[in-house]
C-alpha cells in the first residue's frame, strides 16, 4: 500500500515539475519560480505582489498553459489508451493506433481537404473534425467487420484493424497524390503533430477524453479479469462481451480526440504502460492512472525537448518521443530483464 | 442440483453434443468420461453457461442457466478449467481473490470477508506457502490448484471441473480428488468432473456418465458403466476390468498384447 502510493506521489512530482519547465521554457524564458507565482496569483483568492513584467502574465495564461494542457491531456489520452488496448488484447504490442485511429484520422483530414471544407464549416476546427470523424467510423468498421455473432474475437479484431488501417493508408497516399499543396499541409500538419493555440481545443478535446479515461480508470478489475481470457472472465462472473465492447469504445474515443487535435504522435502510448509495468506491476487497477501520469509526464517532457533542441525551430514532438523515449524504455527493460513482468 | 436436460450443442454445423440428459445432486461426484473428442469439455462450458445451446436446457436448482446474468451464474457454479496460459504476472493470492469477483463491485474492491475466504481456499488446496508467489514461476500442478482454490474462493454450490488431474503427479491427483470428495461430503456440493483416467473416476465418482461421439453411451454406477464389455465397446482396446483391492471400485487395466487398431474416433473439440 505504501510502495503504491510513493508510486503516485513520484509520478504526480514527476509531472507538476515537467509542467512548470514546459510553460516556463520558450522564445522568452520565464524562470520556473515565477512561473509558478504568476500560476498561484491566477487563483481565485490568491494575490500575490506583482513583481513580474506584464507580459509574462499573457505569454502564460494565453499561449504556455493552453498548449501544455493540451499536451498533458494528449499524453494522458495516449497513455491511458495505450494500457487499456494492451490489457484488452492481452497484447504487448498494443498501442492506441492499433485499430485504426491513426489511419482513420488521416483519412478522415485528407478527404475533409480535398472536399474543400476547411475554409467554410468549421473555420480551423475542420482538419480536427474531420479527422476524428475519421477515427470514430474507422473504429467502428473495424469492430463490426471482426464481430462474428454476438463475439469478438481477440485475433481477428487485431486483423481486422490491421487491413483496414493498411486500407485506409493506401487510400490516403492516393489523394495525396493528385493533391494540392493544401492537402499536402493537412498531413503534414497531422504527422508534425504541431498543435493549435488557445484555450479552443483545448476545451474541444476535454469532455471526450476526460469520459474516455473516466470510463478506464474504474475498469481496472475488470481488465485484470479480462487476463484469463473471455471464457474465463464470463465464468467468474463478469459480462465480458460487453466490457469489451465498452472499454474499446472508450480507449478509442480517447485516442481518436487525441489525435484530431495532436496530430499522430507514436510511442507513448506503447510505452508509458509497459514503464509503469515495469515499475509498479501489473495491476490494471493502478496500472491504467499509472499510464496515464507517464503518459502526460514523458509527452509534456518531449514536447519540451522538441521547441528546444533546435529553437526557435520546432521539431515535431513525435520526433521526440522516440529518440529520447527509446533509451529511456530499453534502460528500465535490461533492469528488469529478470522479471516475468508482462 | 445441476440438471442437464436433452442438451445438444453445435460448433458451426458440427454437432458436438446430442440430446445429453443427466443430473448432479448435492453431495455426490459424478465424473465424466469417454474417449478423446467426445465431447466432456464441450459439456463442461456448456454447463458453465459460456457455450449456447442448440436444443434443450441447463437447470441450476430448477432455474434455467440463461436467464441468469454471468454474476449470477458464478455464484451459483464454479469452473475449474485446464491450467494454461494464466497471466504469470499474478501471484497465487491475487488470482485466487479474483474469484470472489461475483460478489465484487465494478471497482473490485476486496472486504476482509473476501480475503478471509481466499485463504480458506488456499488452505485448503495447500497453496498458503506460496500465496505471494506469481503464477508464472509455478508448476503445472500448482497452477491446477490454484485454479482449484479460485472456483472455491467463488462459494458456490455447484463445482465443475475439465480434467482437474492432468498435470498433477499421483499426490497432488490424490489431493485434488480427496478435495472435491470432501467437498461433496462435508459441504454437500455437487461436483462434475471431466476426467480422462478411468481408474481414478472408478474410485471418487458416484456416478459415471460416458460420453462418446456426443451422446451419453452409458449412466450409472462405476461399477455399472466400467465393464470389460463396455469399455472395449468404445476404446476399441481389449481391456480387463478388477476390484480394487481395497474399495472394491472398477479397475481397468489395458491388455496391452494386442491392442486392435483404433478407428471410428473423431476430434469433435474445437
Amino acid at each position: 500500500m505504501i510502495l503504491v502510493r510513493r508510486a503516485y506521489l513520484i509520478n504526480i512530482a514527476i509531472l507538476l515539475t515537467a509542467l512548470t519547465l514546459s510553460v516556463a521554457a520558450g522564445p522568452v524564458y520565464i524562470p520556473p519560480g515565477t512561473a509558478l507565482r504568476i500560476l498561484l496569483d491566477g487563483l481565485p483568492g490568491i494575490a500575490l505582489p506583482v513583481n513580474w513584467p506584464e507580459t509574462f502574465s499573457a505569454i502564460l495564461f494565453k499561449i504556455r498553459l493552453p498548449h501544455a494542457a493540451l499536451v498533458a491531456l494528449t499524453g494522458a489520452a495516449l497513455g491511458g489508451s495505450g494500457a487499456a488496448y494492451q490489457g484488452l488484447f492481452r497484447n504487448p504490442l498494443a498501442d492506441p493506433y492499433l485499430i485504426g485511429v491513426a489511419s482513420g484520422a488521416g483519412l478522415g483530414a485528407v478527404l475533409a481537404m480535398a472536399a474543400g471544407l476547411p475554409s467554410s464549416l468549421l473555420g480551423m476546427y475542420a482538419v480536427p473534425a474531420a479527422a476524428f470523424l475519421g477515427a470514430a467510423l474507422t473504429v467502428l468498421l473495424v469492430y463490426s467487420l471482426a464481430k462474428v455473432g454476438s463475439s469478438l474475437p481477440t485475433t481477428t479484431l487485431i486483423l481486422a484493424g490491421v487491413a483496414v488501417s493498411s486500407f485506409a493508408t493506401s487510400l490516403t497516399s492516393l489523394l495525396m497524390l493528385r493533391s494540392n499543396e493544401e492537402l499536402r499541409r493537412a498531413l503534414g500538419w497531422l504527422l508534425g503533430g504541431s498543435i493549435l493555440g488557445g484555450w479552443e481545443p483545448v476545451m474541444a478535446v476535454l469532455p471526450y477524453i476526460a469520459v474516455g479515461l473516466g470510463a478506464l480508470l474504474v475498469s481496472g478489475h475488470a481488465l485484470n479479469v479480462l487476463q484469463f481470457g473471455e471464457e474465463q472472465a464470463e465464468q467468474l462472473g463478469l459480462p465480458a462481451e460487453r466490457v469489451k465492447a465498452l472499454l474499446i469504445l472508450a480507449a478509442s474515443l480517447t485516442a481518436a480526440a487525441a489525435v484530431a487535435f495532436s496530430g499522430i504522435i507514436g510511442f507513448v502510448g506503447l510505452i508509458a504502460p509497459h514503464a509503469a509495468r515495469l515499475l509498479w506491476g501489473h495491476d490494471y487497477r493502478r496500472l491504467l492512472p499509472l499510464s496515464i501520469l507517464g503518459g502526460c509526464s514523458a509527452l509534456l517532457l518531449a514536447d519540451l525537448l522538441a521547441r528546444l533542441l533546435l529553437a526557435p525551430q520546432a521539431l515535431p514532438v513525435g520526433i521526440v518521443t522516440a529518440l529520447a523515449g527509446a533509451p529511456f524504455f530499453l534502460w528500465l527493460l535490461r533492469r528488469a530483464k529478470n522479471q516475468a513482468y508482462w | 442440483m445441476l440438471e442437464i436436460n436433452s442438451l445438444s450443442v453445435a460448433y458451426g454445423r458440427q454437432l458436438a453434443l446430442e440430446d445429453v440428459s443427466f443430473s448432479v445432486r448435492q453431495g455426490e461426484v459424478v465424473a465424466l468420461i469417454g474417449p478423446n473428442g467426445a465431447g466432456k469439455s464441450t459439456l463442461i462450458r456448456a454447463a458453465s453457461g459460456v457455450l449456447p445451446a442448440l436444443r434443450g436446457n441447463v437447470r441450476v436448482d430448477g432455474v434455467e442457466l440463461k436467464l441468469l446474468s454471468p454474476a449470477e451464474r458464478a455464484r451459483r457454479l464454479a469452473v475449474v478449467p485446464q491450467a494454461r496460459n494464466l497471466p504469470p504476472a499474478f501471484t497465487v493470492f491475487e488470482t485466487v481473490l479474483l474469484g470472489r469477483t461475483p460478489y465484487l463491485g465494478w471497482m473490485g474492491q476486496a472486504s476482509e470477508t473476501d480475503r478471509k475466504c481466499v485463504w480458506r481456499a488456499l488452505q485448503h488446496t495447500q497453496l498458503s506457502a506460496l500465496a505471494e508467489r506469481r503464477v508464472g514461476e509455478l508448476s503445472g500442478g500448482e497452477q491446477q490448484r490454484v485454479l482449484m482454490a479460485r472456483a472455491l474462493a467463488q462459494e458456490t454450490p455447484i463445482l465443475l471441473l475439465d480434467e482437474p488431474t492432468t498435470h498433477l503427479d499421483l499426490q497432488f491427483q490424490a489431493e485434488v480428488l480427496n478435495l472435491a470428495r470432501s467437498l461433496a461430503n462435508n459441504h454437500h456440493k455437487a461436483v462434475l468432473m471431466a476426467l480422462h483416467d478411468l481408474n481414478l473416476a472408478g474410485l471418487y465418482a458416484d456416478r459415471v456418465v460416458m460420453l462418446v461421439h456426443g451422446r451419453t453411451q452409458f449412466v450409472g454406477a462405476p461399477h455399472e458403466v466400467l465393464t470389460e464389455h463396455n469399455l472395449t465397446a468404445v476404446y476399441k482396446v481389449p481391456v480387463h476390468v478388477m476390484p480394487h483391492p481395497e474399495y472394491g471400485s472398477p479397475l481397468i487395466l489395458p491388455d496391452g498384447r494386442s491392442p486392435e487398431p483404433v478407428e471410428g474416433r473423431g476430434e469433435a473439440q474445437p
